[in-house]
């Protein structure tokens, strides 16, 4: 059984067959025929203002539910548009599928108009990709992009459609099965060293989870919430891994890492084990890996073999995915009696409330300037944990993880691996397409902000309520902190001395827009923003010279952090 | 330190872009690289001697492992196997050195596969420094021009032997 059709109409076919609901492209010459069938065929195509963004929303949408992200581009300068957010997806394993068009089969190779090698270019950007130059190749790897994308570790996969594909007929047959004899997927995780991994907790004196962005691709909110409760451990969740945890719960004790709590650093420093669970020992979370977890034995649980042991040798390995691993840990401890040293565990707890109380994250305000931490503790007040907050890249960013609560996964959405400027406002896009239920608020700098003016016409034009929310320090904030940290203050570069008229800005796109520079206007401005019906632009002047602390300096050890002004002396 | 990678990938446009990509995106240098198809047609044999750092020696093997085209990538640097490469060397010299330059050849088994007035062509397989030595031979004779295949490695381990590779074919309703 089966149909006659175009190329074009079997890949939208293929695409339904795999329940993607909305497609964030930009066309061109060898889409066309892929644009013609869209024309009247429901899937909803989202017309973003450029390629870059296509991706970063399609990420967005994945980001936001776990699904499949879909983004599409024509040939040349439209895939090579796409590479920031498919690099983007690879680093913070974000699955989406991303279609591009290529010149007719015949031309490749010849420097035809618009050709450009994306098969080559985005080799090093993608899970896998594929070169499709015959239609009857072309079902077995769209339905091949989507479950490699979305299984094992997730992450982006490009599909390369000639022209003459789209153009040709052929039948299309169901896929029923998919044979990709390369592809590992190892998901139970080993019997023997769960088992140990069991022994090892209960020993522990002062056992730390560090819990990441796997756990939130995996779904495993529930289960790593019970294992942190079966075990009393203090928990962290890394940039990525926010609302992993409830940031509420009270085992919580923030994010670890560069701009991490000074209980969450101190306490991976002292911990005697170190439980991690779907995170990568990232450099900015780990500082001077020498000098990272000195007392700790590591469990490490990850789906991907490539990162365990990768940045630390763990003590316990288990390749595994991580909700899995954690049912069956979580199993193992409920039924096994075996005493706790709960004596030391106390203490354990006692030394990190006092870490907390310390030196907690501070919401700094002023009478007479809007602080930057101010912003983000207003925003949390609305928000109260369950708002989407989209975040562009730089000391906003660090300040909203820091300061703003997340109930659940899947609403705070950043580009962790990569930091990419520009990702905040499309990300917002594809979110609050795919949930449309949501509050969504895109927070930006006034730096990534201007990479992402272009998209106001998106978000105007499908009227989506985004509350774009601008933190305006008048810099581009975070390079500026390490020249006065590390540069002698010689700020070079970084100022950004024009922006535009935010009420202007949104009036010429349709939408009300405001600028405020006042505390006492903050909490009234950002309630009319998020009551206003549609889209609103929230520009907020805060004072320019705030730097994020604590800071761990650059090859630092993680205790070593800053915590405030004075200045540190530069380190090299 | 001298890696030897022996890879078992799918015979497919692109899949060796992918091995050496992950080595040159890291600054590596491919000593020497080999591929031909296997017993099964749609699957390949590769070898590659690298350098690369002790200590990132495993990664490399695992990220290897992850590309979708490869079924199996296997460090053979410490574990038992035989290694051989071969030699074409075509060699100019004078009249009177032809019968030295045999006797030579035989000594390092090689066969003598083209003759003209001018010289020879010889081919010569041996473990790659072996033919170091053939190589340094050959040139105080003559003339030499000489194309070197790269290095064939197969595993001695009887646990490694790979005649069959894994195969996995995923049925859809599993998959979702
Ligand atoms: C595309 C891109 N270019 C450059 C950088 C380097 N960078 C990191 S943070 C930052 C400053 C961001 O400024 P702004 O958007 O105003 O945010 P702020 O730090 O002031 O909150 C820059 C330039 C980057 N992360 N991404
Ligand atoms: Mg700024």
């Amino acid at each position: 059984m089966s149909t006659l059709m175009s190329g074009a109409k079997m890949l939208l076919e293929c695409l339904v067959r795999e329940g993607v609901d909305c497609i964030f492209g930009y066309p061109g010459g060898v889409t066309l025929p892929f644009y013609d069938v869209l024309y009247d065929h429901h899937v909803r195509h989202v017309l973003v203002r450029h390629e870059e963004n296509a991706a970063f929303a399609a990420e967005g949408y994945a980001r936001a539910t776990g699904k499949v992200g879909v983004c599409c581009a024509t040939s040349g300068p439209g895939a090579t548009n796409l590479t920031t957010g498919l690099v983007d997806a690879m680093m913070d394993s974000i699955p989406i599928v991303a279609i591009t068009g290529q010149v007719t089969s015949k031309l490749i190779g010849s420097d035809a108009f618009q050709e450009a090698d994306t098969f080559g270019i985005t080799r090093p950007c993608t899970k896998h990709n594929f070169l499709v130059k015959r239609i009857d190749d072309l079902a077995q790897a769209v339905h091949e992009a989507f479950y490699i994308a979305a299984s094992g570790r997730p992450g982006p996969v490009l599909v390369d459609v000639t022209k003459d594909a789209l153009q040709a007929q052929g039948h299309y047959q169901p896929v029923t099965s998919i044979h990709l004899p390369g592809y590992k997927v190892f998901t139970e995780g080993h019997t023997g060293q769960i088992r140990r991994a069991v022994q090892m907790i209960q020993e522990s004196e002062r056992p730390l989870v560090y819990a990441g962005g796997g756990i939130i691709a995996a779904g495993a909110a529930a289960d790593l919430r019970e294992f942190v409760e079966l075990t009393d451990s203090p928990a962290v969740n890394t940039l990525m891994g926010l609302g992993g945890l409830p940031s509420e719960h009270p085992n919580f004790i923030s994010m670890p890492g560069m701009h991490g709590s000074y209980a969450a650093n101190m306490a991976m420093t002292n911990a005697d084990l170190l439980i991690a669970l779907g995170v990568r020992f990232d450099d900015r979370v780990t500082g001077r890996l020498a000098a990272f977890a000195p007392h700790a034995k590591v469990i490490h649980v990850d789906i991907d073999p490539a990162e365990i042991g990768k940045n630390r040798a763990p003590d316990v390995p288990i390749v595994g995915d991580v909700k899995r691993v954690l049912a069956k840990i979580n199993k193992l401890l409920a039924e096994d009696k075996t005493a706790v040293p709960a004596a030391a565990r106390r203490a354990w707890w006692r030394q990190i409330r006092e870490w907390k109380a310390e030196h907690p994250l501070q919401v700094v305000t002023s009478d007479t300037e809007i602080k930057p931490q101010h912003l983000m503790a207003e925003i949390d007040r609305l928000s109260n944990g369950q708002a989407i907050v989209t975040s562009d890249v730089g000391q906003h960013q660090m300040w909203a993880a820091q300061l703003i609560r997340f109930a659940e996964p899947r609403l705070w959405l950043n580009s962790g691996g990569l930091g990419s400027m520009g990702f905040g406002l499309p990300a917002a896009i594809g979110a609050q397409f795919a949930r449309p239920d949501k509050l969504v608020f895109s927070l930006v700098g006034d730096g990534g902000f201007q990479m992402s003016i272009p998209e106001l016409a998106t978000v105007a034009s499908y009227g989506l309520p985004i509350k774009i929310v601008c933190m305006n320090n008048g810099y581009l904030g975070m390079v500026r902190q390490w020249q006065t940290l590390f540069y002698n203050d010689r700020l070079s570069a970084v100022e950004l001395d024009c922006f535009p008229d935010a009420e202007k800005l949104a009036a010429a796109y349709g939408f009300k827009g405001k600028t405020i520079d006042k505390p006492w206007e903050l909490a009234p401005a950002l309630e009319e923003a998020v009551k206003a019906p549609g889209p609103y632009l929230l520009n907020v002047k805060v004072s320019p010279f705030e730097c994020v602390y604590p800071m761990v300096p650059a090859g630092g050890a993680i205790h070593e952090m800053v915590l405030g002004p004075p200045q540190p002396v530069a380190v090299p | 330190m001298m890696q030897v990678i022996s890879l078992l990938l799918e015979n497919k446009p692109g899949a060796l872009m992918r091995v050496t990509g992950l080595l040159s995106q890291r600054g590596y240098n491919i000593e020497s690289l080999t591929v031909a198809r296997t017993l099964d047609p749609e699957v390949s044999r590769m070898t590659i001697a690298v350098e690369v750092e002790t200590a990132q020696r495993q990664q490399v093997i695992k990220q290897m492992n992850k590309l979708i085209n490869v079924l199996q990538a296997t460090d053979l640097t410490e574990l038992p196997s035989v290694m051989r490469e071969l030699v074409l060397v075509r060699i100019r010299m004078p009249q009177e050195t032809r019968q030295a330059v045999l006797k030579e050849a035989e000594i390092f088994g090689g066969r003598v596969v083209d003759s003209s007035t001018e010289g020879f062509v010889i081919e010569v397989t041996a473990d790659p420094e072996k033919l170091g030595e053939f190589i340094d031979v050959m040139g105080s004779y003559g003339e030499i021009e000489v194309a070197r295949s790269g290095a064939l490695v197969i595993a001695l381990d009887p646990k490694k032997l790979k005649l069959q590779p894994p195969v996995l074919t995923k049925k859809l309703e599993e998959v979702y």
